[in-house]
């Protein structure tokens, strides 16, 4: 239970980066970008491959990062230059990289990446160097963690990534790249040059969803052209369920939000396949349904609450009106 | 300062739609000059600020910043040069971000936007003395988002963000049009004070005839795409509303077609 429960936790780290890059399409720029579904695997297809080759796995994992930012440029790029509505271009975007990514992998459909040294290997490796590994991870693994240094990396990682993005997002360019997704002609009128920004904000997103496929795929130890199907969802999800649950007062509380969602699909998901009759293949309607649920819940309870709020104002008005016919009542005896 | 030089343009030309929405127009503005464009609706006003801020391209003539001629530049980079203030209070600010963020993106106007932090100490202390020239007490909620704030105070917000870096070029469009009398009032107000303080060169579109009177060191009348009447100065100053109808009539030979549009 608890080793499912701290796994969770540790594929949904991972998959927080991915999140956060749909939050920035999805929220920041308001642009619907369904290339994520492509280039989810193309991050992991290019790592892998690097990988596989005998390169280092860093250089994989930044050389897969860089590929996601060139398919999110194309997608900027298509709808910005070739005037093509935002949720077609990312749609041709993604079937295109389905093909793209097969070549990428030397027509295999899948690569696996089993005995080769990825990042996290190199990262246990370098934790079971230390000389306190023994017994700290002996103590770990009782209450579930069998990898510490993994699930600490990762965890490390999204935080860089976070502030980072925390930060991005408060400089000129960053403002200016809000501004676009929520004022594009007053940002225009003040020189900022909005293609160009969401050329660069559908890249950027791009790149943390591919860093998160070439991530997935090491930790895996695999990459596989289908492995991006529904990705887009799961990244809505978490950006849903995080803004939901964690608030969107500032940029920091939405990204920490996001990163939340995230962990927070993944329980739910593992906790969900522990039903008897749900089997793996269920993933992606068990997704649909909380991403459905995500939606519609906060809108039921809110209008709950404004209904019983008008009934209990109601219920007042009625109240002080008797009270003021017993007072009459008295005056009058 | 701003020079347009034989602008024409036609809209759905060839067709039953065709519209001469400027034909022939040419202005001379001096720098610190302020001109009021006054007309009915499809006179061509609104067209000829998109004509000078670039977000339409004339089919012939020119226009010119400081003697260079900006016509195939595009809106975004004319922009740098041109502060503008729209008729939507929603449409010159971002409803999602904060006051400060707001004026840290129009600070950045006239610069090169870098990967520094927008707003910074020495920034908020800047913005802050310039909020407090509008006497809203905006100074001391800079950390609001903008969305929360009324119609008026946007649009305060929108003219302080449109002239504090001291564009080479104003262009206000009846900017106080969607707001009550009173708001409107002191919008009209304050756009005097700014305009004085930063002697800017100011273009300024209103249907509204007492503002286009009061405010404005110049005044033209445009009807059918023309600029029909031109006063400056002395002039300008003893125009009254009765004035500028008896002179639409001698000059067009017939009644203003909407007087009711016209005054406002």
């Amino acid at each position: 239970m608890m080793v499912a429960f701290f796994g969770a936790i540790e594929t949904g780290i991972i998959y927080a980066l991915m999140a956060l890059g749909v939050y920035l399409s999805f929220r920041v720029l308001d642009f619907p970008d369904l290339t994520v579904d492509g280039s989810f695997v193309t991050g992991a297809a290019v790592s892998a491959m690097f990988i596989v080759n005998g390169q280092p796995p860093l250089a994989a994992t930044i050389l897969g990062m860089a590929a996601g930012f060139l398919a999110g440029c194309i997608t900027g790029l298509l709808h910005t230059k070739g005037k093509i509505n935002p949720l077609l271009s990312g749609i041709l975007m993604m079937i295109a990289l389905y093909s793209i990514n097969l070549r990428i992998m030397g027509g295999q459909s899948n690569v696996p990446l089993l005995n080769e040294s990825t990042l996290f290997t190199s990262i246990t490796g370098l934790w079971n160097g230390f000389g306190i590994s023994q017994p700290v991870n002996q103590f770990l693994s009782t209450i579930g963690i069998t990898n510490p240094s993994i699930i600490i990396f990762a965890l490390i990682l999204t935080l860089v990534v976070k502030f980072l993005t925390d930060y991005f997002l408060k400089t000129e360019i960053g403002l200016a790249l809000r501004a676009t997704g929520d004022n594009k002609r007053m940002i225009r009128s003040l020189s900022a040059n909005t293609d160009g920004l969401i050329i660069l904000g559908i890249g950027l997103s791009n790149a943390l969803v591919a860093l998160s496929g070439a991530l997935v795929a090491q930790h895996g130890g695999f990459a596989d052209a289908g492995m991006g199907i529904g990705m887009i969802i799961i990244g809505l999800a978490s950006v849903i369920i995080g803004e939901a649950l964690f608030g969107t007062k500032s940029i920091a509380r939405i990204t920490l939000a996001v990163i939340g969602g995230a962990v927070i699909y993944r329980i739910v998901v593992s906790l969900a396949l522990r039903v008897d009759f749900l089997e793996t293949g269920d993933m992606k309607l068990i997704t649909a349904v909380i991403v459905i649920g995500a939606l519609i819940t906060p809108k039921v309870l809110e209008s709950r609450r404004e209904k019983r709020r008008r009934l209990r104002k109601k219920a007042e008005l009625s109240e002080a009106a008797a009270a003021e016919e017993g007072r009459n009542q008295n005056a009058s005896t | 300062m701003l020079q347009l030089k034989q602008v024409s343009l036609t809209f759905n030309e060839g067709t039953m739609d065709e519209k001469k929405a400027l034909q022939n127009v040419n202005i001379e503005l001096k720098s610190g000059e302020f001109l009021t464009v006054i007309g009915s609706n499809g006179a061509g006003k609104s067209t000829l600020m998109n004509v000078i801020s670039g977000s339409v391209i004339p089919d012939t003539g020119n226009v010119y910043i400081d003697g260079k001629a900006v016509t195939p530049m595009q809106e975004y980079k004319r922009s740098r040069m041109i502060g503008r203030v729209f008729q939507d209070p929603m449409a010159g600010t971002a409803p999602s971000m904060t006051i400060e963020e707001n004026l840290a993106m129009a600070w950045a106007r006239d610069k090169k936007r870098s990967l520094k932090p927008g707003v910074s100490k020495k920034r908020k202390t800047l913005f802050r003395e310039h909020l407090a020239a509008l006497n809203l007490g905006l100074e001391d909620r800079l950390s609001a988002k903008v969305g929360l704030l009324s119609g008026g105070e946007r649009q305060a917000l929108s003219l302080l963000m449109a002239t504090f870096t001291e564009p080479n070029i104003l262009m206000l469009d009846e900017h106080t049009a969607a707001l009550d009398p009173s708001r409107a009032e002191l919008i009209t107000n304050i756009t005097g004070d700014v305009v004085e303080k930063f002697q800017l060169t100011t273009l300024m579109v209103t249907h509204n005839m007492q503002q286009a009177l009061d405010l404005g060191t110049r005044l033209i009348m445009m009807d059918k795409g023309q600029i029909i009447l031109d006063v400056a100065g002395k002039e300008k100053q003893e125009l009254t509303i009765e004035k500028l109808l008896n002179e639409f009539q001698r000059i067009r030979g017939e009644q203003l077609t909407n007087d009711k549009a016209v005054l406002g």
